[in-house]
């Protein structure tokens, strides 16, 4: 019989307890291994010099419409989602087309941790310690074949496990995309974990995508396919407002969304009396990714 | 003595003034939780979603009372003054903590409201209603004299700009907000359907007398 996880989030030993013991633990740091990470590695030099929100921010406040569209519906629900065993299809324009499992992927990768800022397009940030891979790692082992120029991705569709697809909030599964090179950029990230935690699943365990110059929802879920193609991708929300979120989707506190300003942000964990802050172009990330959309009109291609 | 009868009894022995403390601690109440913890990690958007959610649900009460008592004959008309006054303070504790807490910023609170039409609208039902409570006492009453009736039928567009107001907010179509609008459509038209009942009783007095004669 498999495995059922009767446990909680509320049996989760608090973060601050969990490390005294690592402490005690010592040189124990390979137990972290796996999806996860100790803070033992290097920082990365992608990492943002901020204070990374506590895992309660990052756990409890979530758009993950597959469990619904309040914030705290994916903290309720996610809990019924099996993620292993767990495989991800790559296929279109690629050497090696096939279905890979999670443990084959993560054997042929380099995890590390990667401290990000995370924008939602709804206005509000956090700061999130990802752990993960490059994309571009096991786009590579895929073998990329010359005439792709776009990555498509797709969440697992599995109504019975996410009560939001039983509705249709959205069209599903839900639907992902970036052009090659955003892909390949260093900053794009697969992750599988946050702090020294397997993904968490209201996250979207077992495998996501991080790629912070862009909103939030770009950041696809629970991915379980990879499609390497010739065409813009359909995604999700273009699909279903595309006046509203374009393909491209980078954050421009110039652009704004057609119901309100992106010019600022509100940190989340601030509390009540939070201080709105003025959004970056690009997240802060245009050192990085500026030039990858050099002579491109960037209100058009929003 | 009948349910209704026995319900309007213990509705008389009710005083207005519990119904306007419970109404003026209710925002004190939702604010302590957001402090508190209570509503999460981003408590502002949840104070303001709560606060506009109440004011609109106040507006329904309000609304409601009148096809109530024609249907079943519950009167709950002794209150309808504080419900709609409660119903201006909560949407302006609503419009404060957007302002003060959530936006926070002069000339963004001015771009939003000029620029996104969710917004617009939203504002728009508050300066409807703004002098429905101004008017809500009885020097106004009777100082308007049927001008009072008129003026007060702003609720209607009012109620409808906030549940536009509540279905726009949403990313994608919520069921939540959908739920209230069909509410508020429901409510608007019994009133439509009864206005032109009455319209045309007037037109044939000899049926509308037949009527009131059954």
């Amino acid at each position: 019989m498999a495995y059922k996880n009767v446990l909680k989030y509320s049996d989760v030993t608090p973060r601050a307890d969990f490390m005294n013991r690592r402490q005690l633990m010592g040189g124990a740091a390979g137990l972290a291994a796996g999806l996860a990470l100790g803070p033992a590695l290097g920082a990365s030099k992608y990492s943002v010099d901020l204070k990374p929100n506590p895992l309660e921010d990052i756990t409890a406040y979530n758009n993950f419409y597959e469990f619904g569209t309040g914030k705290t519906d994916p903290a309720d629900n996610a809990h019924m989602l099996t993620t292993d065993p767990w495989s991800v299809e790559i296929d279109g324009m690629v050497d090696r087309p096939g279905s890979y499992g999670l443990e084959d992927i993560l054997k042929n990768v380099t995890l590390e941790e990667r401290i990000y800022r995370f924008r939602c397009v709804e206005t509000w940030s956090m700061v999130v310690p990802w752990v993960g891979f490059e994309l571009k790692q096991l786009l590579e082992r895929a073998g990329v074949q010359g005439s792709a120029k776009y990555v498509a991705f797709q969440t697992l569709l599995r109504p019975e496990e996410m009560p939001g697809q039983r509705t249709r909030s959205l069209e599903w599964p839900y639907r992902e995309g970036l052009r090659l090179d955003e892909a390949m950029h260093p900053l794009t990230l697969m992750a599988t974990g946050i702090y020294d935690q397997p993904m968490p699943k209201q996250n979207g365990a077992p495998l996501r995508l991080v790629v912070p110059w862009k909103y939030g929802y770009k950041s696809i879920k629970s991915i379980v396919r990879v499609t390497l193609t010739d065409k813009e991708p359909q995604t999700t929300w273009n699909m279903l407002q595309p006046r509203e979120y374009g393909f491209y989707s980078n954050v421009n506190p110039e652009v704004s969304h057609p119901r309100w300003s992106q010019a600022y942000e509100k940190p989340i964990g601030g509390g009540l009396f939070a201080k709105r802050q003025e959004t970056l172009m690009f997240n802060g990330y245009a050192d990085d990714v500026a030039s990858l959309y050099d002579g491109m009109d960037l209100v058009v291609n929003h | 003595m009948s349910v209704t009868d026995r319900i309007n009894t213990t509705l008389r022995k009710v005083p207005v003034w519990v119904l306007y403390s419970i109404g003026a601690l209710w925002p004190a109440w939702l604010l302590y939780q957001a402090a508190t913890g209570a509503m999460g990690v981003e408590p502002v958007k949840a104070l303001e979603h709560e606060l506009g959610e109440l004011g609109l649900q106040a507006l329904i009460v309000g609304l409601a009372i009148t096809p109530l008592r024609a249907i079943t004959g519950v009167n709950l008309i002794r209150f309808r003054r504080a419900i709609g006054v409660l119903t201006f303070y909560f949407i302006s504790t609503h419009l404060l903590v957007w302002l003060v807490l959530d936006v926070q910023i002069l000339s963004e609170i001015w771009k939003d409201i000029l620029k996104r039409p969710y917004i617009t609208v939203g504002m728009a039902a508050f300066l409807l209603m703004t002098p429905l409570a101004i008017t809500s006492n009885n020097w106004s009453v009777r100082k308007l004299g049927p001008s009072w009736r008129k003026l007060h039928r702003l609720v209607y567009p009012t109620v409808l700009l906030g549940g536009v107001h509540y279905i726009m907010v949403g990313k994608t179509w919520e069921v939540e907000p959908l739920l209230y609008m069909a509410v508020i459509l429901t409510l608007l038209g019994w009133r439509v359907t009864q206005a032109r009942k009455k319209s045309k009783s007037r037109r044939q007095p000899s049926a509308g007398a037949s009527r009131v004669a059954s």
